[in-house]
C-alpha cells in the first residue's frame, strides 16, 4: 500500500487528541470522521486522502481505550499509522480491527509530511519513495497477522463461536 | 524460579501450570463489565456479524456512567439500546439509575470484584481493580465484543515492573501524590505493554480504597494493568460484600521482574501534574500561584467516601473562593447517600460547592462541568490531556482531594498540609 504521509513531531498523541470524547455519542466511522484530529490539527480533514498514512513518535493512542480513535481515523481515509511505538490499548484495537499499525524506531525523525511511502507488509520495509530511502519495521507478530488477515478480531474467532 | 501473581492469575485461567513474559494465551474472563460509551458500538458489531449470543451472561456486569443521566438524546438512545440488549440476553446485573456509579468505583463496592480473579472493560481504567488481587485490564470495543460471545480473550503474558515503597505517608500526602510521583518519574509510557506490581510498607498501610488509586493510574504510566496482593485488608473488604468463594494467588519470592524501582514516600509532598500530561508532576512548593476557575472533586480515581472525607475535613467552615466554584460529584449512589448521612454534602454546600450525581461526567470532558477557552480546573481526576475537560484552550491540573478542597479554598492551587 501506498500513501502521503502526514507527520505529527511528537510523542503521546493520546485518543482524546484522535477523537474527544464530546463525540463518544456516536460511534458510526463517517460520523467520527468529521472530527478526526480536529483538536490538534483543524486542517486534518482537508489535507487527507483516501489511502494516507500517519507518522509519529512514541506512544501514540494512549489514555483512553475508546477504539473510537481507530474507526475516527480509518473513516478520514487514513489506511496506516507508522509510530516509533504505540500505546497498547490502541495497539490492540488496530489488530482487532484489521487496521495496520506499524512499529519503526526513529521513523518519526526521519519522514516528514507530504512524503510518499510503500508499506511492504510481507518483507517489513517502507519506502518513502520523495527521499529514496528504505526504513525497516518490526514484523507484525503471526497472531496478529492472522487477526488482520481475517479482517479482524470477530472474523477470526467466527468459526469457533458458530 | 518462581512467578508474579499476575502470571499466575493468567495461567490459572488459560489451563496451564504456569506463564511467561511474552507468551500469547487465551484467558478465560471471570467479570465482563460494560459502559455506556464502549458497549453499544460492541452489541452493533456483533449483531451485524450474526454473533449476538452472550456466552455467559452471569458474568456480565452492566453499569452505564459516562454520560449518566443521559446528557442527550444520542446517550439516552446508546443506553436504551444496552438495556433492551441486557434483557434479551438475560443480563441480571444491571445498575439501572438510582444505583449507578462510576463503573470502577461500583464494581468493588457491590462486590464482584475478587482476588484471583480476570476482569475486562472497555475502558482504559479498569487496572483500578488490580487493587484487590486480581487480574484487570481495559481494552477496545472489538475485544469487548469477542469476550461477551466467547468467554475468553486473548493476551501476551506481560512483564512485570516491582514497585517497593517504603516510608510513611506525612500529613496531607496521599495515594494520590504517590501514583503521580511514580508517573512523573518513569513517565506516560514508562509501564507501556507492562503489569505494574506495588507492594511495601506504604501499600500495607493504605486502606483497599487508598490502593485503588494507585492501580486506577497505571493506565497513565502505559501499564496493561496494575495489581496488589491481597492481604487481610483485602479479604475483609472483599468477605464484606460477596459470598461467592475466591482463591488467593500471591507473588513468589523469587518470581522474575523486569525491574525494580524503590521510592521512599517519606519526604513526598503533595503532587500537582501540570497540563497536559499526568506525568508533569510538581510538589505543591514548587507551584507559584496559579489562580483556577474550577475544582473537580470525583471520578474513579478520587470519588470515594474517604476522598469526600478528606476534602470536606478541609473546607468545614470554609468557602470556595470568589470567581471559583466547585463541583462535587460522588463516585456512586453509595457513596452519595453515606457522604449525605455523614453531612459531608452540607460541608461542600454550605462552603458554595455544587453537588451532582455519580457519572463519570466532567472527567472526560462529557457534561457536569466542562471547561471555556482559557478556564482553568484542578481536579482530582486522572487526565489532563489537551481538552481532556472541555474547551482544547483548557487547562487541567491534578491533584489530591485535599489539594483540590484547598485549592477550592483559596482560589488558586494550594497546599493542603496547613489545613490538617
Amino acid at each position: 500500500m501506498t500513501g502521503k504521509a502526514h507527520c505529527y513531531k511528537r510523542d503521546h498523541i493520546n485518543t482524546d487528541e484522535i477523537i474527544p470524547a464530546r463525540y463518544l455519542n456516536m460511534d458510526k466511522e463517517s460520523d467520527l470522521a468529521k472530527h478526526a484530529m480536529e483538536d490538534i490539527d483543524a486542517d486534518f480533514l482537508n489535507k487527507v486522502k483516501d489511502g494516507d498514512i500517519i507518522v509519529a513518535g512514541e506512544d501514540f493512542g494512549c489514555g483512553s481505550s475508546r477504539e473510537h480513535a481507530v474507526w475516527a481515523l480509518r473513516g478520514a481515509g487514513i489506511r496506516a499509522v507508522v509510530a516509533d511505538t504505540f500505546a497498547r490499548i490502541f495497539y490492540r484495537n488496530c489488530i482487532n480491527n484489521g487496521f495496520l499499525a506499524i512499529e519503526c524506531k526513529h521513523i518519526n525523525d526521519k519522514v516528514d509530511s507530504g512524503d510518499e511511502l510503500t508499506i511492504d507488509i510481507e518483507n517489513g520495509i517502507i519506502i518513502n519513495s520523495s527521499k529514496n530511502e528504505q526504513y525497516k519495521f518490526l514484523a507484525i507478530p503471526g497472531f496478529a497477522r492472522e487477526i488482520i488477515d481475517a479482517g479482524g478480531l470477530l472474523n477470526h474467532i467466527a468459526g469457533k463461536v458458530k | 524460579m518462581g512467578s508474579t501473581i499476575t502470571e499466575k492469575i493468567l495461567a490459572a485461567h488459560s489451563g496451564r501450570d504456569s506463564v511467561k513474559p511474552g507468551e500469547l494465551i487465551n484467558a478465560e474472563i471471570d467479570v465482563i463489565m460494560c459502559h455506556d460509551v464502549t458497549t453499544t458500538p460492541a452489541i452493533d458489531m456483533l449483531a451485524e456479524k450474526g454473533l449476538s449470543k452472550v456466552a455467559y451472561p452471569e458474568r456480565v456486569v452492566v453499569m452505564p456512567d459516562h454520560f449518566v443521566p443521559n446528557k442527550d438524546i444520542q446517550s439516552a438512545e446508546m443506553v436504551a439500546k444496552i438495556r433492551r440488549w441486557a434483557k434479551e440476553q438475560g443480563i441480571e446485573q444491571f445498575y439501572e439509575l438510582g444505583r449507578h456509579g462510576v463503573c470502577h468505583a461500583l464494581l468493588p463496592e457491590q462486590g464482584h470484584v475478587r482476588p484471583g480473579t480476570t476482569i475486562i472493560c472497555g475502558d482504559s481504567h479498569t487496572s483500578t481493580h488490580g487493587a484487590l488481587g486480581a487480574f484487570s485490564t481495559g481494552v477496545g470495543s472489538t475485544d469487548l465484543a469477542a469476550t461477551l460471545v466467547t468467554g475468553e480473550l486473548w493476551f501476551k503474558v506481560p512483564e512485570t515492573i516491582l514497585f517497593r515503597l517504603t516510608g510513611k505517608l506525612g500529613k496531607g500526602v496521599y495515594s494520590k501524590d504517590v501514583i503521580l510521583e511514580i508517573i512523573r518519574r518513569i513517565g506516560v509510557d514508562g509501564a507501556l505493554y507492562k503489569t505494574m506490581e506495588f507492594t511495601g510498607e506504604l501499600i500495607d498501610d493504605l486502606s483497599v480504597e487508598a490502593r485503588m488509586t494507585i492501580c486506577n493510574m497505571a493506565i497513565e504510566a502505559g501499564g496493561k494493568s496494575g495489581i496488589i496482593n491481597p492481604d487481610q485488608k483485602t479479604i475483609d473488604y472483599v468477605k464484606a460484600r460477596t459470598d461467592e468463594p475466591f482463591e488467593l494467588l500471591y507473588s513468589d519470592p523469587d518470581a522474575e521482574y523486569s525491574q525494580i524501582i524503590d521510592i521512599d514516600v517519606s519526604e513526598l509532598e503533595p503532587i500537582v501534574a501540570f497540563p497536559h500530561l499526568p506525568s508533569n508532576g510538581k510538589p505543591v512548593s514548587q507551584v507559584g500561584e496559579i489562580l483556577i476557575d474550577q475544582a473537580y472533586l470525583g471520578s474513579c480515581t478520587n470519588g470515594r467516601i474517604e476522598d469526600l472525607r478528606v476534602a470536606a475535613e478541609i473546607m468545614k467552615n470554609k468557602k470556595v473562593a470568589k470567581n471559583t466554584r466547585m463541583i462535587v460529584v460522588p463516585a456512586t449512589t453509595d457513596i452519595w447517600k453515606q457522604a449525605n448521612k455523614e453531612g459531608l454534602l452540607d460541608i461542600f454546600m454550605d462552603a458554595g460547592a455544587t453537588v451532582s450525581s455519580p457519572t463519570c461526567g466532567a472527567c472526560l470532558g462529557g457534561h457536569m462541568g466542562i471547561l471555556a477557552a482559557g478556564e482553568r480546573c484542578i481536579s482530582s481526576t486522572n487526565r489532563n490531556f489537551v481538552g481532556r475537560m472541555g474547551s482544547p484552550k483548557s487547562e487541567v491540573y491534578l491533584g489530591s482531594p485535599a489539594t483540590v478542597a484547598a485549592s477550592a479554598i483559596e482560589g488558586k492551587i494550594a497546599d493542603p498540609r496547613k489545613y490538617l
